[in-house]
């Protein structure tokens, strides 16, 4: 049995092999060199302070990169459960030749125990190597990023670490029942595709961030959780608005950002403008006294008459817990679909 | 006899489409039998939930003594070769050879090597670019070198040409010659059938309409040809399967153990093909209420 699989199996699997090793010399001969500018720069910002100015130009400057190989690891288990799982038994069903491998000595739940286990196997190994690669290789992207890039963003979260492996396999499972139940190669294809990319978008937007209950603080207004001062042309009062970031915790995924005025109440959610009572003709946020610090002394003005950020967020330090939480999830998505799976083949499929 | 094959009460039903139901039959170990019957009869259904690929909505049915499918002996006893012949289009001779090599335990390899040497089939040419007729064939090879005690084959050669089809019958003849190995082959043309079977099995409907010996059918059915009479006036050990008139002459085909001695008629044999034909009649098949009764 292992040796028919294997015979079926080994065209895709040479084919992901070699997309695998392209990434792996690929990431291998730029990495280096990626860390080694990094720390040069870090060696080089760190004395006059400027390393949030490098993290930018440094960021900005592999940004394309950066977001292509992401891609790469978000993609893989998607296009695992498409063309491995979907597949799996529609391409029998299709060709009737379930009806000559089912009739040999060997029962179809050993046949699937050996088909799903030697596939779903490789596209977790496929995941879960491609995702420490990239880990590894983009380290010092990860410190540079931006807010909404960050190891912690719900894109990136997904295409670091361990989770690959769990989607992997959560996708080939998903496949082959999907499969099963469609009997067709291209609608299970279609079907699966757009199943998986349900979870895939419900999962940062409806589970993760109940993996654990946010952290709640106040904070000081400043450069880092601000995104602006705005005044319209024609006058009116000065608008200011919080951004997705809390000071202090570099990398934190954000749930809320809101600006609450000196009474506590909130004036402004995540994104949205509130007036604050300041002149922009005079005093510390006129723009003529604005120095080589930018707005740094009209942010201690605004923090002085009593203006907050007020934000929930879950800090960097939750990466690898909600990683493992996360692959634990998939996991036990994977194990009931392989139990419908399994009970499926013996019972109701013909 | 020992059974191959019991179905009690045997139905199988797709959503609200019955494709068999209350089908009963018992078919004997050691024969080679053909099962006939027009398309939708529910043979390849029949055939299916035999050799497991399907699971019974009612009845139960039997196979070697066992439930078909359930355990790898089981599956190793009984061979099935599927309508059309299906096999893996990438692989070649030789894979598919490995391929039963690996997944059965009783594998013949040196006769799969020997009957695919006689065929002429190179090793190295891939089942998706061989003929109908080389498919069929080692197909049928696969079925054979798993060394079953029965083999099931679904309507093998209804795709192929006529040469192509004796090939594959001479073939099955040939293999099942020496060995203990019971046959059962669904076709819905008699002419098929007729080189191979040596039990009939007709299938209407579900229902089993006729079955026995090949040669003891051809022994006590007659075709009786004379002046017009009444069915009601034939002898009491004379059943009608089938009846025409015209405005002066009956013909009936009778079945009976008896000989004929009514010097009124004119007793003709009667071909299996015909035989077939007149059991699977719809039109008798309606006035005759109670089912035949089954002859070993």
């Amino acid at each position: 049995m292992i040796w028919l699989t294997w015979r079926q199996f080994r065209g895709s699997a040479a084919m992901m092999a070699a997309v695998l090793v392209v990434l792996a010399v690929v990431l291998a001969l730029t990495g280096p060199d990626l860390a080694s500018r990094y720390s040069a720069g870090i060696a080089g910002c760190t004395p006059d302070g400027t390393c949030e100015r490098f993290f930018d130009r440094f960021f900005a400057g592999h940004e394309l990169i950066f977001v292509a190989v992401s891609f790469v690891v978000l993609a893989l288990p998607a296009l695992a459960g498409l063309f491995w799982g979907a597949p799996l038994v529609t391409r029998e069903l299709e060709a009737s030749t379930h009806l000559l491998v089912w009739n040999q000595s060997v029962t179809r739940r050993r046949w699937l125990a050996v088909k799903l286990g030697l596939t779903g196997l490789t596209a977790m190994a496929a995941a879960c190597l491609c995702g420490l690669a990239v880990t590894w290789w983009s380290d010092p992207l990860d410190k540079s990023a931006v807010p909404d890039l960050a190891l912690m963003a719900p894109l990136v979260f997904g295409a670091r670490g361990v989770v690959p492996m769990g989607y992997a396999a959560f996708a080939v499972v998903l496949g082959v029942t999907v499969g099963m139940l469609v009997r067709r190669t291209l609608p299970a294809m279609a079907l699966t595709l757009a199943l998986f990319a349900a979870v895939q978008f419900a999962m940062p937007l409806l589970v993760r961030p109940h993996l654990m209950p946010p952290v709640g603080a106040t904070f000081a207004v400043s450069q880092v959780n601000m995104g602006g001062i705005h005044v319209a042309e024609e006058g009116g009062p000065v608008r200011i608005s919080t951004k997705a970031a809390v000071p202090g915790h570099a990398g934190a995924w954000v749930m809320s950002s809101d600006l609450v005025d000196p009474s506590g109440r909130r004036i402004a959610g995540s994104g949205e403008e509130a007036p604050v009572p300041v002149s922009m003709t005079s005093g510390p946020c006129a723009p003529q006294r604005l120095g080589p610090d930018g707005l740094d002394a009209c942010w201690v003005e605004i923090n002085r008459l009593g203006y907050r950020q007020q934000a929930t967020y879950h800090p960097l330090d939750r990466f690898w817990p909600f990683q493992w939480i996360e692959t634990g999830i998939y996991a036990l998505l994977t194990a009931g679909l392989t139990w419908f799976s399994f009970w499926w083949i013996r019972r109701r499929l013909s | 006899m020992a059974s191959v094959l019991q179905a009690q009460a045997l139905g199988k039903r797709y959503g609200k489409r019955w494709a068999l139901r209350e089908c009963t039959v018992d078919i004997p170990a050691g024969h080679v039998v053909g099962l006939v019957g027009p398309n939708g009869a529910g043979k390849t259904t029949l055939l299916k939930l035999a050799g497991g690929q399907l699971q019974p909505t009612t009845g139960e049915v039997t196979v070697l003594g066992g439930r078909p499918g359930g355990t790898p002996a089981q599956l190793a006893k009984v061979g099935f070769v599927a309508q059309d012949t299906p096999l893996y289009a990438g692989l070649s001779v030789a894979e598919h050879l490995r391929l039963g090599a690996r997944l059965n335990p009783r594998w013949d390899a040196a006769m799969a090597r020997e009957r695919v040497g006689r065929l002429g089939l190179a090793p190295a040419h891939r089942a998706g670019r061989m003929s109908g007729g080389q498919r069929a064939q080692l197909a049928l090879t696969l079925g054979l070198a798993k060394r079953p005690e029965l083999l099931i084959l679904d309507e093998p050669v209804a795709s192929l040409d006529p040469l192509a089809r004796r090939e594959f019958m001479q073939g099955l003849t040939e293999a099942t010659a020496g060995h203990a190995l019971s046959v059962v082959l669904s076709s819905h043309l008699v002419s098929d059938l007729e080189r191979v079977c040596d039990f009939l099995i007709v299938l209407v409907d579900s229902r089993v309409r006729m079955a026995g010996d090949v040669d003891r059918l051809l022994t006590t059915h007659h075709r009786l040809t004379g002046p017009r009479r009444d069915p009601g006036r034939l002898p009491a050990g004379q059943h009608v399967v089938s009846a025409s008139h015209t405005d002066r002459q009956s013909t009936y085909v009778v079945r009976t153990d008896a000989p004929i001695r009514d010097p009124a008629w004119t007793v003709t044999r009667v071909g299996l093909e015909d035989l077939v034909l007149a059991y699977m009649d719809r039109r008798t098949a309606d006035d005759r209420r109670a089912p035949l009764e089954v002859w070993r």
